[in-house]
């Protein structure tokens, strides 16, 4: 019984028609952990639409892989705690989902891969093995036509002589071609939606690239939503069509990707763009963002950048700052938003 | 593989020779007269002993007397007792018990001790985790002998559950679970706790993410990707143990009266009956350097990141 369920149920379940694709909203997590309660999400909104890209920048720790886990509803917990929020799949509330519901929608509604794939693969067993699994388990697909179609998934993903390395190991594969198994796994039951944690930090530079071309190229083809979680502004740059900057759990800028570098709309974003290293620049010191981001378990005051702010005022030590929409699709957290984009 | 196997087996031969060169050593030198009490109350006479010298090679220097006694094992022949059974028959009688203890107790030990792993490491800290603690190491603390004798008196002769001595040869399976519990309690708490480390390691690895991230059902998540990997170490523990349970157990099978390898070593030593103990050693060192080899093997297979060529 636990083999073969089709997932025709699934297709007929509480989608409401014309909504995003993927909506987050509001969402709230709280780690609680023996030192204290961490507030690790703080009202994290953003959405995602077929075919388009959305960059989620932010340093170690802002809260971007755990809005990715919450999503995904692989979230530790403990010690995580959804506080508050919702995450809308076609209008669907995942939250209320029921478990078996959310089950369905992992790997077929939304599919992620992870920034070291070769951990994240199992290494007892064969990568054929583990993109056949899916196939086998959820669509009740035969043996044979799942190894076919394994086959064919990691020549999608441009795996060369894919017929034999269907039998090998993920140790066996270098580190490009295992992030290339990992997403072939991940298109394996057609995803509408895919997460991207990280999937390039742990490759080499000209890997990168490839590996960014190539989730580009099938993201186009397929017409999927991507999320492309990093902290790496040069990724971002050349894929993203919008790009969520995140601190401190909360989004402190949403922005188109060309307009958010032609003019950052929050302190924050303006130092990330600083500190990178610029060719015409070149025997400068490299500019960086002083002092470090806050503990979650401690987020000061008012704006959570505010002691690292190099424009803070007295109003940011004690107010949070609300959203402000500078333009459709615009949104800066900060007190003072449009000075910024308005001054030169 | 081949060759690794081939490798490993040439390097069986000179641990085989060694150790049996030490154990015939050890035991023909024994302090006190092999022939004392071999003829009732009055010493034996010079001509028995000197034909028990001959038939024995008890004249030769050692070294010779040790190669002549290998090149007859090595034909098949364990030779005879003094009293003149035939060793290898002895242990063609005894070691079909041996082997049936040792495979009740490795059952025991896999099931009990891979089940309470499994549910105590899923689980984390808490009451059970905490039952299995300590119940494990109250298990691991007491010799076999108390868990033997309690069990025992307590199920056999004041309960009545079960057949205080088993006796009979073959035994009958059903009267070696306890004695089996009894043998395999010790390893039954490692392999638990080996089973709950392992588990607890591995749950939050990378790999088990993926695999819910995948929508699998948590029962195959736990049942093959968390298992399969946390299960290498314990098959391990699991093989070479094994090989020790092979070589027979002289407490359990003294206590419960099993005509094992075990009572046939202990009689043998008690009675001065070189040839059995020396035939019957030799036989559990072959089987142990084997089960180890097969343990090695199995390791490869359960993990294919290891390679032996």
């Amino acid at each position: 019984m636990t083999t073969t369920r089709s997932e025709v149920d699934f297709e007929e379940t509480a989608r409401v028609p014309g909504a995003p694709l993927l909506e987050v909203d509001d969402l709230f997590v709280e780690f609680r952990t023996r030192d204290g309660v961490a507030k690790v999400l703080n009202g994290v909104s953003y959405r995602v639409e077929p075919g388009e890209t959305l960059a989620v920048l932010g340093e170690s720790g802002s809260g971007k892989s755990v809005t990715a886990q919450t999503i995904m509803g692989i979230l530790d917990m403990p010690p995580g705690v959804i506080t508050g929020g919702e995450i809308r799949f076609h209008g669907e509330n995942l939250l209320k989902a029921s478990s078996r519901r959310r089950r369905e929608v992992r790997g077929s509604g939304i599919a992620m891969i992870f920034q070291d794939a070769l951990s994240a693969l199992n290494p007892v067993f064969t990568v054929g093995f583990q993109i056949e699994e899916q196939l086998r388990l959820r669509k009740g697909m035969s043996r044979k036509d799942a190894r076919k179609r394994a086959i064919e998934l990691l020549d999608q993903v441009k795996i060369p002589n894919s017929k034999g390395r269907v039998r090998q190991y993920p140790h066996e594969f270098s580190g490009g071609m295992r992030q290339r198994a990992m997403i072939a796994m991940s298109l394996a039951l057609d995803p509408e939606m895919l997460i991207a944690d990280e999937p390039t930090t742990a490759l080499d530079v000209t890997v990168q690239a490839q590996i960014m071309d190539l989730l580009k190229d099938i993201q186009v083809e397929r017409n999927m939503g991507l999320i492309l979680i990093t902290h790496d502004l040069g990724v971002v740059a050349e894929v993203a069509d919008r790009i969520a900057v995140m601190y401190a759990g909360r989004i402190v800028e949403q922005s188109h990707a060309r307009d958010l570098y032609r003019k950052p709309g929050h302190p924050y974003t303006q130092g990330l763009l600083d500190s990178l290293p610029r060719l015409d620049l070149k025997g400068t010191e490299l500019r960086t963002i002083k002092g470090l981001p806050p503990s979650l378990l401690n987020i000061p005051q008012g704006c959570p950048f505010n002691p690292r702010c190099p424009r803070v005022q007295d109003i940011c030590k004690t107010e949070v700052p609300p959203q402000h929409r500078l333009a459709p699709g615009r949104l800066s957290a900060c007190h003072f938003a449009e000075e910024l984009i308005s001054g030169d | 593989m081949g060759r690794y196997v081939l490798r490993r087996l040439l390097q069986l031969i000179p641990v085989f020779i060694g150790t049996t060169f030490l154990i015939y050593w050890l035991v023909w030198s024994l302090p006190g007269d092999a022939f004392a009490g071999k003829c009732g109350d009055r010493p034996c006479p010079d001509a028995y002993v000197q034909a028990m010298m001959d038939k024995f090679n008890l004249g030769d220097p050692l070294i010779v007397q040790y190669g002549k006694y290998m090149l007859n094992v090595l034909q098949g022949n364990f030779g005879e007792t003094f009293r003149g059974l035939d060793v290898g028959e002895l242990i063609g009688e005894a070691y079909p018990n041996t082997i049936r203890l040792a495979l009740v107790a490795l059952a025991i030990e896999a099931v009990i001790g891979l089940a309470a792993g499994v549910l105590t490491g899923l689980r984390g800290r808490g009451f059970l985790d905490n039952l299995v603690l300590v119940s494990t190491l109250f298990l691991i603390s007491l010799p076999v002998f108390v868990t033997g004798f309690v069990l025992q008196i307590t199920l056999g002769f004041e309960l009545k559950w079960i057949k205080t001595t088993v006796s009979a040869s073959p035994a009958p399976w059903e009267h070696l679970i306890v004695p089996g519990f009894v043998l395999g309690s010790l390893s039954m708490a490692y392999v638990t706790r080996l089973t709950r480390t392992s588990i607890a390691e591995n749950k939050r690895a990378d790999y088990v993410r993926t695999a819910t991230a995948k929508g699998l059902r948590q029962r195959r998540v736990v049942g093959v990707h968390l298992l399969r990997n946390s299960a290498i170490p314990v098959v391990t523990f699991l093989g070479t143990d094994l090989g020790a349970l092979m070589g027979g157990a002289i407490v359990t099978e003294g206590i419960f009266d099993i005509k094992g390898i075990g009572s046939l070593v202990y009689d043998g030593i008690i009675g001065k009956e070189g040839v059995t103990v020396t035939g019957v050693v030799t036989l559990l060192v072959m089987v142990y350097l084997l089960s180890n080899l097969l343990v090695d093997l199995l390791y490869a297979v359960l993990d294919p990141r290891i390679r032996y060529d």
